[in-house]
């Protein structure tokens, strides 16, 4: 594998520019032919319940690392060039975009697998905690077993 | 001192976020320290940390089971994780 993947985490409260973002994902190589992207947005329900804001608490400093760890993992099973996690927290409406992430490498398939694999972890890793406002009242999501099985997917790919 | 961090709805079902605890005294292992908190607190705190699916992380590292705590060590309590 050539130069070591560019790695960048962040986690904040401000909202994020998606275009900023993807650019600056690009800067500096000649080898990019491909970035993956996903970004999550606040839905209005859950589990059929109303959802009017939400609420997202992390563990500073061990989310950081958490997701860098899972990055790092990452690049380790694909060629990637550079890739960018940011992750909001703090109160946070419907529509509003709650994480990003962005991977560059040569090919697709390597951006579209790598991409996938972080947000699987991310979900099940990252030390994060969504509480939802709505009319019925407060409430902390539970972990969901779907999460849990994505994740657990990779694991078996990398068995095979 | 051991620093203990709760967070999320384990946070708010025992009405507190973080503590200072002397070390070796609050526990030299990490269920030590678990057990310690649940005698001294109560059954409120017994039932909290003991629910299933308690996630329990020292130095920043989540623990799948017991280990030993060492003076100046950071342990958290906190519920399964749903970011993203």
């Amino acid at each position: 594998m050539g130069a070591p993947t560019r790695i960048r985490v962040k986690v904040q409260a401000d909202d994020f520019d998606v275009a900023r973002l993807q650019s600056s994902l690009l800067i500096g190589a000649q080898e990019e032919g491909a970035v993956a992207t996903f970004t999550g947005y606040v839905r209005a329900a859950n589990e059929e319940r109303q959802v009017i804001t939400l609420q997202l608490e992390h563990y500073p400093g061990m989310t950081e690392a958490s997701i860098e760890d899972i990055v790092s993992q990452a690049a380790l099973r694909w060629p990637l060039l550079a890739a960018t996690v940011v992750h909001r927290v703090g109160k946070l409406s419907i529509g509003d975009q709650i994480v990003w992430v962005g991977v560059a490498s040569s090919h697709r398939e390597a951006a579209f697998s790598a991409c996938e694999f972080i947000m699987d972890y991310l979900k099940t890793r990252a030390p994060f905690w969504k509480k939802e406002f709505g009319p019925e009242g407060e409430h902390w999501v539970s972990a969901r077993q779907y999460d849990s099985s994505r994740a657990a997917r990779w694991q078996e790919d990398n068995a095979l | 001192m051991l620093k203990v961090l709760f967070f999320a709805r384990v946070r708010e079902q025992l009405g507190c976020s973080s503590l200072e605890l002397h070390w070796p005294e609050a526990g030299t292992d990490l269920n030590e320290l678990q057990e310690q908190l649940c005698r001294e607190r109560g059954d409120a705190w017994r039932e909290v940390l003991t629910q299933v699916n308690m996630i329990r992380a020292v130095n920043q590292l989540v623990m799948e089971g017991n280990c030993a705590l060492h003076d100046g060590d950071e342990i958290a309590f906190f519920p399964p994780v749903t970011g993203g």
